[in-house]
């Protein structure tokens, strides 16, 4: 072993690595269902648009208010869409407006709260003032808000919702950071040399993760339901686009006259969504948790 | 077999984990008569509390009694039904728990908690609680109990909190008290008083009592007989006079050798003696020229916390004086020396050593290291400074000292990228397996993190990463603290080989006098941020001349020799 190669190293890493995911997989058939779950949802963004039976734009009055078929899996809309097809490309624009926004409230949220909480101080009393000044809006209002004031587009509700997540990944960075701020490896990193911006970024930050990581999962799904809300309501993305929160707007007009499809399916696809990325929040933390490898 | 009051035979506990089953205590007999006392001894993983929460039948879900029986003054524990072993825990049986701290409920006076006790188990009624909780409380020594019976357990002292559990396990009277591990964590002068009180109630009482502890001595000290565990299997039961005289066992043997005790050196704690002592050359001659370290008139005080002064503010009070943990305290260490710094937990020692190490910033006063005011230098520029390489430190506790995402040969190679001027990784790696070697590492245990390590090896990654720089001044603070006797042996023995070899100057902090005068050439003594005593290691633990050095040395458990 004395005289190991880097590449011997990062593929006996790599190795380990697969080993430890295979551990807790198997340990946890719920975080296989949910890794399985997030496959699926995720297969149907990247495939959505080549594997849809129907063009989802493409109207066809002949077929308008189709009862579920072999033809039509999820029926038809009022002009005559494949809702299936629709449901299917939609998942493409609801993850990417998803994981957009989580993206940008993880690295600004948590590095504002890592600052807050290993420098304390002013920043400290910053950080935290902008992020109650935040959640004492309901949040799904100062969204609303912001979509109406910015623009009515995908990218605003990317903004948006990503805003409203801060608060959330800058208070648990925070309190996580600050709990590790005085144990001893960070002591013990500080006589090896590391300047305290190092401290913070390599040894404690990182360290921050596993419970991050379940709140990132989380968050995916609770974006998406934002994402779907506010086009629900009639911001962001517009019709004639396939999304599954507009798609429950329109469809929802039809269940009193017997169409249930129109807003079921696309219902369904939100609910599914959901319920894969909160499942998948305690598998994550199992992976990325290195008290769990042997 | 009506004399004892316990008795368990052929006990064998299984746990159920990821790796398959594992026998944690395997076919254990042992017995307590009425009114006996028993020690069970045993480094960490010998299964003593096992067995012991095995007897309460408390053993977490997946432990499980796989054979055997625990008979309880003729109740069959191993197969009584949970109302019986409600009734049994508590009343019949109790527990005094490591920490006191976790054992009462943070939010809820000491007085209630011990209510809450004689109540369930109909000892009082709701009339009579009260009266009979201060009656407790005085009985375990504790000062004013009328007004303490109000006190939260954060406003009370770890001694003090170690009395209210013995309090609460003594409220119903019970016939057999199992205190497991009750001083670990607190000085040796509470030490001295806790045992003492537990020992006293329990002969008056006329309880059986069974003491958990990985402390021959201590356990030799105050019980009648002692059994030694180890990996979960009885290797010896004996007299307490006769285990340290005239151990039978080779495990027995070797553990009496590694308590540190009067009259002994380093070396004898090892197994095998024939190793030559090679730190054992006086260095005295070293000292002249200037010293390596000289502390002048060094101060730390702590503001009271700034909540506590705001109230104060609005309630028109005077802001309290900040508290002095550490009260202008002045030495000098000389090159090659090691010098002993030994106090209980609160005299600023801890203090003291954070600032010479440059994390702490003094409040007044000056540290000179090798000629140069470092402590002018403040604590969060020093990592950029040249003698931050020459300064290092080995923590007290190797888990929390050890980053869990860094494996063991990346936490030795920080400071070699940071201060040693490294840059490559192959150099690196054999800069790192060199001071492995040294430390005793294999290497195969290199790429390990340190979950996967155990407390010994930790101790050793921790020693390896202080050591690696070839520092001038090493501070270890309680390096042992943490660790088994035998382990401790090894790490002492280890720590003196390498100041022999590398030519380092230690500060050793610690609060066991027996080790200081072991390792250390001279010792001071502090207590209450103040140096009350100071003089070569032997003459201090020896000769003590101040009156808390001398009620220190004699706190020190006393086993039959």
């Amino acid at each position: 072993m004395s005289q190991s190669s880097p590449s011997v190293q990062t593929g006996l890493r790599i190795t380990r690595a697969l080993g430890h995911a295979r551990y807790a997989l198997a340990a946890n058939p719920v975080t296989l269902c949910a890794v399985l779950l997030f496959m699926f949802v995720l297969g149907c963004a990247i495939f959505g648009p080549m594997l849809a039976p129907y063009d989802p734009l493409q109207t066809n009055g002949a077929m308008a208010l189709k009862a579920p078929s072999w033809q039509h899996w999820f029926g038809t809309d009022q002009l005559g869409r494949d809702v299936f097809s629709r449901v299917l490309v939609a998942a493409r624009l609801d993850l990417t407006i998803a994981f957009s926004a989580v993206i940008i409230a993880f690295i600004i949220g948590s590095t504002m709260g890592a600052v807050a909480g290993f420098f304390g101080g002013w920043s400290d009393l910053a950080v935290s003032r902008v992020c109650d000044t935040i959640m004492a809006f309901p949040l799904f209002v100062l969204a609303m808000g912001i979509v109406a004031a910015a623009g009515n587009s995908v990218i605003n509700i990317v903004y948006a919702t990503a805003l409203i997540n801060i608060p959330f990944y800058a208070r648990m960075a925070r309190a996580e950071v600050n709990v590790r701020r005085n144990a001893g490896f960070v002591h013990a990193a500080r006589l090896a040399g590391n300047s305290e911006w190092r401290l913070l970024a390599v040894h404690i930050f990182p360290n921050t993760l596993p419970p991050m990581m379940v709140q990132v999962s989380l968050n995916l799904g609770w974006a998406i339901l934002n994402a779907a809300g506010l086009s629900f309501i009639g911001l962001g993305v517009r019709p004639p686009d396939a999304e599954w929160g507009i798609m429950v707007a329109e469809g929802a007009n039809f269940i009193v006259s017997g169409e249930w499809w129109m807003a079921l399916f696309p219902g369904a696809a939100l609910m599914l969504a959901v319920f894969s990325f909160n499942l998948l929040g305690d598998g994550l933390r199992d992976l990325v948790d290195p008290q769990k490898r042997t | 077999m009506s004399g004892s009051l316990l008795q368990v035979e052929n006990l064998t506990v299984e746990f159920r984990t990821r790796n398959g089953i594992v026998r944690a205590v395997e076919r254990v007999d042992l017995s307590v008569g009425r009114g006996e006392t028993l020690a069970i001894v045993g480094e960490s993983g010998s299964g003593k509390s096992v067995t012991s929460y095995a007897v309460m039948r408390i053993l977490d879900s997946a432990g499980s009694i796989a054979q055997g029986s625990v008979m309880f003054s003729g109740i069959d524990v191993a197969n009584a039904d949970e109302d019986t072993m409600a009734t049994l825990r508590g009343r019949e049986i109790s527990m005094v728990f490591q920490n006191p701290r976790l054992a009462l409920n943070p939010i809820r006076k000491i007085g209630r908690q011990i209510e809450d006790v004689l109540i369930r188990h109909v000892q009082a009624t709701h009339n009579n609680a009260k009266q009979k909780a201060i009656e407790l409380l005085a009985k375990v020594r504790i000062a004013r109990p009328e007004e303490r019976y109000d006190a939260y357990p954060f406003e009370l002292s770890g001694g003090m909190c170690q009395r209210v559990v013995i309090a609460l396990a003594l409220a119903c009277k019970p016939r057999l008290l199992i205190a497991d591990e009750p001083t670990t964590g607190l000085d040796v002068r509470t030490q001295k008083a806790v045992m003492d009180l537990i020992v006293e109630l329990v002969a008056e009482q006329g309880m059986s009592m069974i003491l958990i502890t990985h402390d021959l001595g201590l356990a030799a000290a105050y019980c009648e007989r002692v059994i030694v565990m180890e990996k979960g299997r009885v290797v010896e039961a004996a007299s307490a006079a006769s285990v340290f005289k005239d151990p039978q066992e080779p495990y027995t043997k070797r553990l009496v050798r590694a308590t540190p005790r009067p009259g002994v050196s380093l070396r004898d704690l090892l197994p095998d003696p024939e190793i030559p002592y090679a730190a054992q050359t006086p260095r005295t001659e070293s000292v002249e020229g200037q010293p390596l370290l000289e502390v002048r008139d060094l101060v730390k005080s702590f503001a009271p916390a700034q909540s506590a002064s705001l109230l104060s503010r609005f309630m028109n009070k005077s802001v309290a004086e900040p508290a002095r943990s550490v009260d202008g305290i002045s030495f000098t260490l000389a090159k090659g020396e090691t010098l002993g710094l030994v106090g209980e937990s609160g005299c600023g020692k801890s203090t003291t050593s954070a600032m010479i190490m440059r994390l702490l910033d003094p409040t007044s006063g000056s540290i000179f290291f090798a000629g140069r005011d470092i402590g002018a230098i403040p604590a969060r520029s020093f990592a950029r400074d040249a003698d931050r390489a020459r300064l290092q430190l080995v923590f007290q506790d190797p888990t929390d000292s050890l980053n869990p995402r860094f494996t063991a040969a990346r936490a030795i190679a920080d400071p070699l990228y940071r201060l040693g001027g490294v840059t490559r990784a192959d150099e690196a790696r054999t800069a790192v397996e060199e001071i492995a070697k040294m430390v005793g590492l294999p290497h195969d245990l290199l790429d390990r993190f340190p979950h996967q390590l155990s407390g010994g090896q930790k101790a050793r990654v921790g020693i390896a990463r202080a050591m690696v720089l070839r520092p001038d001044l090493v501070v270890l603070d309680e390096p042992t603290a943490a660790l088994d006797v035998s382990v401790q042996a090894i790490v002492l023995n280890l720590l003196a080989d390498l100041r022999a070899e590398l030519g380092m100057s230690y500060l050793f902090v610690s609060h066991d006098l027996q080790v200081v005068r072991m390792l250390c050439d001279r010792a001071l003594v502090m207590r209450a941020g103040r140096i009350v005593e100071e003089g070569s290691a032997a003459a201090v633990l020896e000769d003590p001349q101040h009156a808390y050095t001398r009620e220190l040395v004699s706190a020190i458990p006393h086993p039959p020799l």
